[in-house]
């Protein structure tokens, strides 16, 4: 069998991570294919159900990526972010997902090499933690 | 839902920059079978001429009513292709960009892998477009006034710049006058001009122009709002004399009884705790230094007040809050020199013969301590022999700053030449990296410096500084002879890394633009935009930005300025129109919205019972929206359902 390859839905904010992520290209860094990235235009424009969504429908793994604390664009919508990743990852405890599927990082304009370095770390942790296997509906957690 | 049926996919080669890595054939003849394409092509460069013609004929052709460009970034190209879009009679938001370059052909290597990650980028931009409705930028007030931070040469430039273009500038500065480092320099690089006989004449103006408000003392502490309409809150510090009555008597001063290092001449002298910090000061008046002055704890001490016969003094000013409207902001916040703490290995701040390239220009300034006669500080005879080191705190990335601090090696030179001209039977020497004298009379001035002035230049990095024998000890190595140097100098003179302006990152936060790694401002793009911030409404102009000599300070500054009065021609300004929008009739009116919105663009609106979007405040981050429990919120063109769809295409047939 073929090694397990992850599915990563990586949400990035137009004005940091976005661009982080455009500067890794420009430099010609390499990482893992395993991601696609959304562009919003701030991190806080990600609903928790659109994280919750993604992992319905096969991911395996979630990050979100925003500007650095006080970096935001708009004040300070990463802040908004932190409160919602860290409640949101109580409830996919409850949903029997583990939490570290889905990551938050900090990761402005200027960072293409962190970029680089998140996205094959995180593809890495994912791929050692295997595919997600959503409990049956009803079903107890699987207790990831 | 879905609302446009037929779409067009564009897939750029970009040469070999997509094609290299991308079969861009096959990413076409995939997006050709989605649902809703109706063409699906590719084309070698779509930014060019026949590349938007190509897809304003298939616009046209084909009858489309969306389009996805697959290319480089959306930074880039999305307005060329929004414009060519609109040309063939679309609206402009019905172009959508899929970053296949930055994001996939420059980051894989793969093909197979790459093709298929373009494929799913692609699908799902088209599924997003597929759901676009055509807006119209939302137009914008737009305040006529422009707000300067930082009264050095690249503010009073900008600052001069503006007013003259008949715009009101308010320039703040925090200390108690204009000038900056420039009005401490003796001469300037490459023809010896007068540093403060070419800048005091602006700052004159400056202070005479009856467009351009001065705030001197004063910082900027709040910045709310957006471009075209920012709004500042300045806090004035109190100066306790009133610059309009102080006649400069100096009587105050005379009686003073605290003397604390003198800022302007970098220590080598002191002042009073009530000072001028130069004749030529802008305002021209005294400054009562509150850090300092014991008087004001009443009784302790009064001596100048007493003397002072306008009454210029006042123990009882109090710190103002000074609110201003602008529409732009001109961030030129300038320099300091590398803590000096640092460089313990040079002896520097341990050693009092050991001074910064800032100090020596007091010593050489015909203002400065010694009136222009180079003596050295301990016991203030003529130094007969100087060393001179470069690249103090610069290009050692593993202990200090890995970058250049780009003016080091023009102003040594000069400073040695100097020296020569002030103590020509003395002897110059400079330790140096590479020279690096590029810039239009550069490379001729040091070679003067050489072969008229005498400078020995010594290739190599000094080790060691030492004190022996009322000497400074320099030891070295020359690294083109190979040889050990030992110098018995009688003064050493250290180019100090240029570094942000204290302070820098604070306001960097208060303005919320970013810096880069040395903590310079980050300019929005390195090449073509260099003048702006990622903040629009923001420009940048100096040192702020980077080390850079005056005439390369001068035309940024000017760049900064005539990007601001281009932005005052127009009447008025327009923004994204992806902002917030409310369904009236899902909406409940919990109004958690209200306390996401970081603009106040979130309104209740008592009589429907519901919260509405300010659509002129509104800078569509869409934090509201996520937080809105009914779904009664939206943000046009990043809806839930487009996001959600985008989830779907990229993980679609994987389980
Ligand atoms: S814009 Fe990047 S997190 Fe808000």
């Amino acid at each position: 069998m073929a090694e397990f390859e992850p599915k990563i839905v990586c949400f990035a904010c137009n004005w940091c991570t976005s661009a982080g992520a455009d500067l890794a290209g420009t430099s010609r860094m390499e990482y893992q294919p395993n991601s696609v990235i959304i562009r919003v235009m701030c991190s806080s424009r990600v609903d928790p159900q659109h994280v919750l969504w993604a992992f319905k429908k096969g991911a395996d793994g979630v990050i979100i990526g925003g500007c650095h604390p006080g970096d935001c664009h708009y004040q300070d919508g990463n802040y908004k972010t932190l409160r919602r990743v860290k409640l949101l990852k109580k409830l996919l405890a409850d949903f029997g997902i583990n939490p570290d599927r889905l990551r938050l990082e900090w990761i402005s304009a200027a960072e293409g090499k962190k970029f680089v370095n998140v996205m094959n770390e995180f593809t890495d942790f994912i791929r050692k933690l295997g595919q997600l296997k959503l409990p049956e509906n009803g079903g107890p957690p699987s207790g990831e | 839902m879905k609302n446009k049926k037929r779409t067009g996919v564009f897939v750029c080669h970009c040469g070999i920059n997509i094609a290299g890595t991308v079969d861009v054939k096959k990413v076409a003849a995939t997006l050709a079978k989605h649902e809703g394409v109706v063409l699906a092509t590719d084309y070698v460069y779509m930014c060019s001429d026949p590349g938007q013609k190509l897809i304003i004929e298939s616009i046209k052709e084909k009858n489309l009513d969306s389009v996805v460009v697959a290319c480089c970034s959306p930074t880039l190209h999305e307005s060329t292709f929004r414009k060519a879009t609109n040309m063939a009679g679309l609206n402009p938001y019905q172009c959508e960009i899929a970053n296949i370059r930055e994001q996939c052909s420059w980051v894989h290597k793969d093909k197979e892998k790459a093709t298929a990650k373009a494929i799913k980028i692609t699908k799902s931009i088209v599924e997003k477009v597929q759901r676009n409705i055509p807006l119209e930028p939302i137009s914008v007030p737009l305040t006529k006034r422009a707000l300067v931070i930082g009264g050095g040469i690249s503010g009073i430039q900008a600052a001069l710049d503006i007013a003259n273009g008949g715009y009101e500038v308010i320039l703040v500065e925090r200390s108690p006058s204009i000038g900056g480092h420039m009005i401490q320099l003796s001469e300037t690089f490459p023809t010896l001009d007068c540093s403060q006989c070419i800048l005091t004449p602006k700052m004159v103006e400056v202070s005479k122009h009856p467009n351009i408000k001065l705030l001197t003392y004063s910082e900027v502490q709040e910045i709310s709002g957006f471009v075209g309409n920012f709004k500042v809150k300045i806090l004035k510090k109190p100066t306790y004399v009133d610059p309009d009555a102080c006649t400069l008597c100096g009587e105050c001063a005379e009686v003073c009884p605290v003397v604390v290092p003198n800022e302007f001449d970098l220590g080598l002298t002191g002042r009073k705790a009530i000072y001028i910090p130069f004749p030529q000061a802008i305002p021209a008046a005294y400054t009562l230094d509150s850090e300092h002055c014991p008087g004001l704890v009443p009784i302790a001490c009064g001596k100048c007040i007493d003397v002072c016969e306008p009454k210029a003094i006042d123990y009882d000013m109090k710190p103002q809050i000074i609110e201003e409207e602008v529409g732009a902001i001109v961030v030129a916040t300038g320099y300091d020199l590398y803590e000096k703490e640092r460089m313990a290995e040079y002896g520097y701040g341990r050693i009092p013969d050991v001074l910064d390239g800032l100090q020596f220009e007091r010593l050489l300034s015909a203002s400065g301590p010694t009136k222009g006669e180079v003596l050295r500080p301990s016991d203030h005879r003529v130094p007969k022999e100087v060393v001179f080191i470069q690249c103090c705190g610069s290009r050692d990335p593993e202990l200090h700053n890995a970058y250049c601090s780009k003016i080091c090696c023009m102003y040594t030179a000069k400073h040695a030449m100097l020296y020569k001209h002030h103590v020509p039977d003395g002897q110059a020497y400079v330790f140096y990296i590479d020279i690096r004298s590029g810039g239009k009379g550069y490379e001729e001035f040091v070679q003067r410096a050489t072969e008229e002035d005498g400078v020995v230049y010594l290739r190599g990095k000094v080790s060691k500084v030492f004190q022996q024998n009322g000497k400074v000890i320099v030891w070295g190595v020359d690294t083109l002879s190979g040889k050990d140097i030992q110098i018995e100098a009688d003064m050493v003179v250290l180019a100090m890394a240029i570094r942000p302006s204290r302070g820098a990152t604070e306001l960097a936060k208060i303005l919320k633009i970013s810096v880069d790694k040395d903590g310079f401002f980050s300019e929005a793009h390195p090449k073509l935009r260099p003048v702006e911030s990622m903040v629009s409404g923001m420009f940048l102009a100096g040192m702020a930005q980077g080390p850079k000599d005056i005439p390369e300070t001068v035309a940024q500054a000017s760049g900064a300025a005539s990007k601001v009065l281009a932005m005052f021609s127009a009447d008025e300004l327009t923004h994204d129109p992806i902002v917030a929008e409310v369904d009236e009739n899902v909406c409940c009116g919990c109004k958690l919205c209200i306390s996401q919105c970081p603009y106040d663009a979130r309104i209740f609106d008592e009589e429907k019972g519901i919260v509405i979007v300010n659509e002129v405040l509104c800078e569509g981050c869409g934090a509201c929206i996520a937080a809105c429990p009914s779904g009664a919120a939206q943000q046009r063109n990043f809806t839930d359902e487009q996001i959600l769809s985008m989830v779907d295409t990229i993980l679609e047939g994987e389980k």
